[in-house]
């Protein structure tokens, strides 16, 4: 079954109430590591979408709502977060397109135009421990279950499993990028925060679409 | 660790405190909230090229503490340790344009970097021409291939001023980043910290410090250095700063330099210029002649108590530049 406006509009307002219920978490990771405002900025951008949401036109797509969030990231989170989650959510708006449903491919080919975005952006690989290291095994696994027949919420089930997975696989990592790189060895042992919120907000989208589908 | 601060609401703190700030020196710039941003009270000037820099708050006096004629036509304050966000430095960039350019001053933060990026992406998009200069003097970060990059400190503030007296006297955009990024080439900084800060919302320390261990290696964001040691007298924690940095560049014999001992904000004048005697010193020893000084607290880092030292190679135009009337609210001369 494919995902509607319904669940797009869902998925933010579960994601802001699991940042901010993470903010407190995300601060702490952040401070370990580099700067201590990540659950900070997160919360500050997602409670800015959420009014918005009520001033979508009717007709809207979730490529739409995905644009929104976009443009409100960019402009009220600030620090390397905005511009990074905000290029995510545009690169995904596009390749939502103006598709009403969403179904399992598509869902992968949007996770998966999100993710070149933010390594676009902000020049990371995989294994310079970032939120790329959350993403990069969401959009393999994503497609790899869209491609065995999964559909909208499982492609994002096993997105979410993966990201999870890739946050934990973070903290042995030595940062090359962003401010916990200045840390060198000294960064391993430490979760990286835009992992660990990556990984929340595709867990809150596959939550969200699984309550959809009534499982 | 205390953590008293004077404040009302977390939340509010950077808008009140540019509040203020734009109360206290009306005569000097202006103030604007929708996006925020502080702006020369003269901007913009017509035929001038614009400077606007910016970056999280908690560094006061940088930016807006340096808008004013000869240096900055305006500053972006983002939340405290968060470089603004792209609308801000856009409208800034706009309220500044007088038809010759706009230089944004960036410290190499990539958050700084991406939003700073946007914006000029969106000024040019509507007919402004931007370059962007950015800085990053810090000699702490050694290996450049693995991080991303050496950070902008302190060496910003000279950036700032020279190239903004470049502009003030009519050099074109061109000619502004050129001065801008020959400043920051020939600029190199350390830092260390004895305690920690606090961010206004974590209200916890950005890390945590023995009673006798100190960080050598910091930046300015509250962020961790490079490596702990103990505590040891002035001399040698001066030592400890200005030899990487010495060897960094190089600076040799014969050359002339304007040496800076900054404050993080916590520690007092007094200290920093005992510190600031051994540091000349070391540098007569070595035969450096120190043309230009600069001391006090003027890129801090909230509360933290420590310093941190920059060495500029000056040339006859730097220093001619440097000399040039300012008048912002932190720095005031030659007028």
């Amino acid at each position: 079954m494919g995902l509607d406006i319904t669940w797009a509009v869902d998925w933010v307002r579960r994601s802001a109430d699991v940042i901010a219920e993470h903010r407190v978490e995300l601060i702490t990771l952040d401070r370990e590591i580099g700067d201590g405002d990540h659950g900070e900025n997160m919360d500050r951008g997602f409670q800015a979408v959420l009014p918005k949401l009520d001033d979508l036109p009717a007709g809207s797509t979730p490529g739409d709502v995905l644009k929104l969030v976009a443009t409100t990231l960019i402009s009220t989170v600030g620090g390397a977060a905005g511009p990074l989650y905000g290029t995510a959510y545009l690169k995904g708006a596009v390749a939502a397109g103006g598709a009403v449903s969403l179904d399992g491919p598509a869902i992968a080919k949007i996770l998966e135009a999100a993710r070149d975005g933010v390594v676009t952006r902000g020049k990371a690989e995989p294994g310079d421990k970032t939120m790329i290291d959350a993403w990069t095994p969401a959009v393999d696994a994503a497609a790899h279950a869209a491609t065995s027949g999964a559909d909208a919420a499982g492609v994002l089930d096993a997105a979410a499993a993966a990201a999870e997975a890739g946050a934990v696989a973070t903290e042995p990592l030595v940062a090359r990028k962003g401010r916990a790189s200045y840390l060198g060895e000294r960064s391993a042992g430490h979760r990286d925060p835009g992992a660990e919120s990556s990984a929340l907000l595709l867990r809150a989208a596959a939550d969200v679409a699984q309550a959809a589908a009534g499982v | 660790m205390s953590v008293k601060k004077i404040i009302n609401d977390p939340k509010r703190v950077v808008d009140e405190s540019v509040a203020g700030f734009g109360r206290a020196h009306a005569d000097i710039v202006r103030v604007e909230f929708d996006p925020i941003h502080v702006v020369r009270a003269d901007a913009p000037i017509a035929g001038k090229v614009g400077l606007v820099s910016g970056g999280g708050s908690g560094h006061e006096p940088l930016h807006a503490g340096f808008v004013g004629l000869g240096m900055l036509d305006a500053a972006v304050p983002g939340a405290v340790f968060t470089s603004p966000t792209p609308d801000p430095i856009l409208a800034a960039t706009k309220a500044v344009d007088g038809g010759a350019g706009v230089l944004h001053i960036v410290k190499n933060y990539t958050g700084d970097v991406l939003n700073f990026e946007t914006a000029a992406d969106l000024a040019a998009a509507d007919g402004i021409e931007v370059r962007a200069v950015v800085t990053n003097d810090d000699v702490a970060v050694k290996d450049s291939l693995y991080t991303a990059g050496r950070r902008g400190v302190a060496g910003t503030v000279l950036v700032e001023k020279i190239a903004g007296a470049a502009a003030e006297r009519g050099d074109s955009l061109d000619e502004v980043a050129a001065v801008a990024e020959r400043v920051n080439a020939n600029a190199r900084s350390m830092g260390l910290a004895l305690t920690p800060c606090i961010v206004p919302h974590a209200g916890e320390p950005s890390f945590t410090l023995a009673e006798d261990e100190i960080e050598i290696g910091i930046g300015i964001h509250g962020e961790p250095g490079r490596e702990r040691v103990a505590l040891e007298p002035a001399d040698r924690l001066v030592e400890r700063l200005l030899d990487p940095i010495l060897e960094d560049l190089p600076y040799t014999s014969g050359e002339r330099t304007l040496l800076f001992v900054n404050g993080m904000g916590g520690t007092p004048l007094v200290e920093l210029y005992l510190a600031y005697g051994h540091a000349a010193a070391v540098l007569a020893d070595r035969g450096i002649e120190v043309a230009r000084s600069l001391v006090g607290n003027y890129i801090t880092s909230l509360e933290m108590q420590g310093m941190s030292i920059t060495l500029l190679k000056v040339d006859d135009e730097m220093i001619e530049l440097w000399d040039a009337p300012v008048q912002t609210a932190a720095l005031r001369w030659g007028r």
